[in-house]
């Protein structure tokens, strides 16, 4: 479904990725672990056209994207929940979810999005007249998700959903990723510095380290790996 | 009584044109954190046109509700233009600069814009007709307040009116208040965020032509320098309401309108800049971020 073929990505002069190679299937659940960093967020800043790479392939359903303005990107399928979450403060909880489907036009279908997600996470549509900076820390990693699924991806890409939760939040936002994933048939990309839980939903699973992919497996053998465990399970 | 009434029609009609102006300031602001300095040329900019079209206008015979509308229209549409153009040309390719970049490209672009206008049509004040005929209904009030302050004061009523619903109700409207909160998710949402630039820009720039326009056609001459006084003074609104806030710039220019009217009216007129400038350094003291600002912590 998506394909990185020898990405470079720099920040002015620095170089942030190299040559990373990775592929998705549709329909799975996959994950990108690593130091901080290592260049996570940077790949999904790549994919999503706001950090386009330099050099090298970004192949979406058989069409290349890596030069595609972001707003393209979004209409093609890919959203992102970025790395702390950044919800737009001042608009309600139900305007946040608005923005979401900003670029589509079924009144139809985004009423029936719009139910499911308030089915999956009730709490928003308690809070659906409240500023979403208002929120705590998990409701706004909840509307951060809803907010991008809003768009109707067909693959989406979350950024540390568990980063600055309690273990009992990000225990029911993992639930809900695996939930979406079955239910919507949509395709996860996974970026997470908890190694472990990532693991643990993933089908199969990427290592990073400093710009570069270092070991892609199964995500249960690179749980039992060795190196693996010695350096992200804290094993 | 009668005196506190009229100072106080005098100030509104100051704020609402202030505030025409102060608008553009805010909401560029707003979206992309430059104060954009060449504002106050739109507004001259805006006005000159205004003479041009409404000169050509009158000589071909048109109907004075004609001339006005065709005039705002035309004021406003150049104006818009030239707002879209200087950031295309000054401020875009600056996005990514340091901040202090784009200051000083606004900076020279009010330079260029003030020099361009001198070039082109002198320093001397030329006639601006009046475009606002003595409204039989307003006779009475006459000596208290004129039809071309009536005619300020609801055009600009009108004119924030049709703002505040674009901004809260279309699309656009949407796109503009997510992209000033979070730019970075307003592109991942699938926002087109030069778009929504270029519209802010378009939008301030013929809401400060429209304010040229009426100006001019109240007090009757117009030169290249308008835009420099009337951009300080409506930035200072902006600045005393809380830059980037909307609702901010139009408290702000209100305020400062009367305030220098009162001044003027029972102290000195010379004493006009002095009180607006006070109010500007007692604002900056006591509440740095405007009364209707918040304090932001600059993001990193």
């Amino acid at each position: 479904m998506l394909e990185l073929r020898n990405i470079d990505t720099y920040y002015g002069n620095i170089q942030a990725l190299h040559q990373i190679d990775l592929t998705v299937e549709a329909g799975e659940i996959i994950t990108l672990i690593g130091a901080n960093g290592a260049g996570k967020s940077t790949t999904l800043m790549s994919i999503s056209g706001i950090s386009p790479p330099r050099s090298g392939e970004i192949i979406f359903k058989g069409k290349p994207i890596h030069e595609l303005p972001a707003n393209k990107i979004v209409t093609l399928g890919i959203s992102q929940v970025p790395e702390g979450r950044h919800i737009f403060p001042e608009l309600t909880v139900a305007e946040n979810l608005d923005m979401g489907a900003f670029l589509r036009n079924d009144k139809r279908g985004i009423a029936d999005d719009l139910e499911y997600l308030y089915d999956l996470f009730p709490i928003l549509r308690k809070r659906r007249n409240q500023p979403g900076g208002n929120l705590s820390g998990g409701e706004q990693q909840m509307l951060a998700i809803s907010r991008a699924l809003m768009a109707h991806p067909q693959l989406l890409l979350l950024d540390e959903p568990s980063m600055g939760l309690a273990p009992l939040v990000t225990k029911q936002i993992f639930e809900i990723i695996e939930k979406i994933n079955r239910e919507q048939n949509t395709t996860i990309f996974l970026v997470e510095q908890n190694a472990n839980l990532a693991l643990q939903i993933a089908h199969r699973g990427y290592v990073l380290e400093n710009g570069r992919i270092t070991m892609h497996d199964q995500a249960d053998k690179l749980l039992a790996n060795k190196d693996v465990q010695k350096a992200y399970l804290g094993i | 009584m009668e005196y506190f009434i009229e100072l106080l029609f005098s100030g509104l009609t100051r704020g609402s044109i202030y505030a025409l102006i102060a608008l553009g300031y805010t909401m560029v602001y707003g979206i992309i954190g430059l104060i954009n300095f060449a504002h106050g040329e739109i507004y001259m900019i805006g006005a000159f046109t205004a003479l041009v079209v409404s000169t050509a206008l009158t000589i071909y015979g048109f109907p004075l509700l004609a001339v006005v509308v065709l005039t705002a229209l035309a004021a406003a549409v150049w104006a818009a233009s030239y707002g879209y153009t200087i950031e295309r040309l000054a401020y875009r390719p600056l996005r990514s600069a340091p901040r202090l970049s784009p200051l000083i490209s606004a900076i020279g672009m009010s330079i260029f814009l003030q020099n361009y206008v001198l070039l082109a049509q002198t320093s001397d004040f030329v006639p601006f007709p009046a475009l606002v005929p003595e409204f039989a209904f307003m006779e009475p009030y006459a000596h208290i307040v004129g039809s071309s302050d009536m005619a300020i004061l609801v055009v600009s009523a009108l004119a924030m009116i049709i703002l505040t619903c674009m901004i809260k109700y279309t699309r656009t409207g949407k796109a503009m208040r997510a992209t000033a909160q979070d730019q970075k998710m307003a592109l991942l949402v699938g926002i087109n965020v030069d778009n929504v630039i270029s519209i802010t820009f378009i939008t301030g720039s013929a809401l400060a032509a429209i304010g040229g326009l009426l100006i001019a056609s109240h007090i009757g001459q117009i030169n290249f320098y308008i835009g420099f006084i009337a951009g300080i003074k409506a930035f200072t609104a902006a600045v005393l309401g809380g830059i980037g806030s909307i609702p901010g710039a139009v408290l702000g220019s209100f305020i400062l309108g009367l305030t220098e009217a009162f001044a003027t009216g029972y102290v000195s007129s010379d004493y006009e800049d002095v009180f607006a400038f006070s109010l500007l350094v007692l604002i900056l003291i006591f509440k740095p971020a405007g009364l209707l600002g918040k304090a932001t912590i600059e993001k990193v």
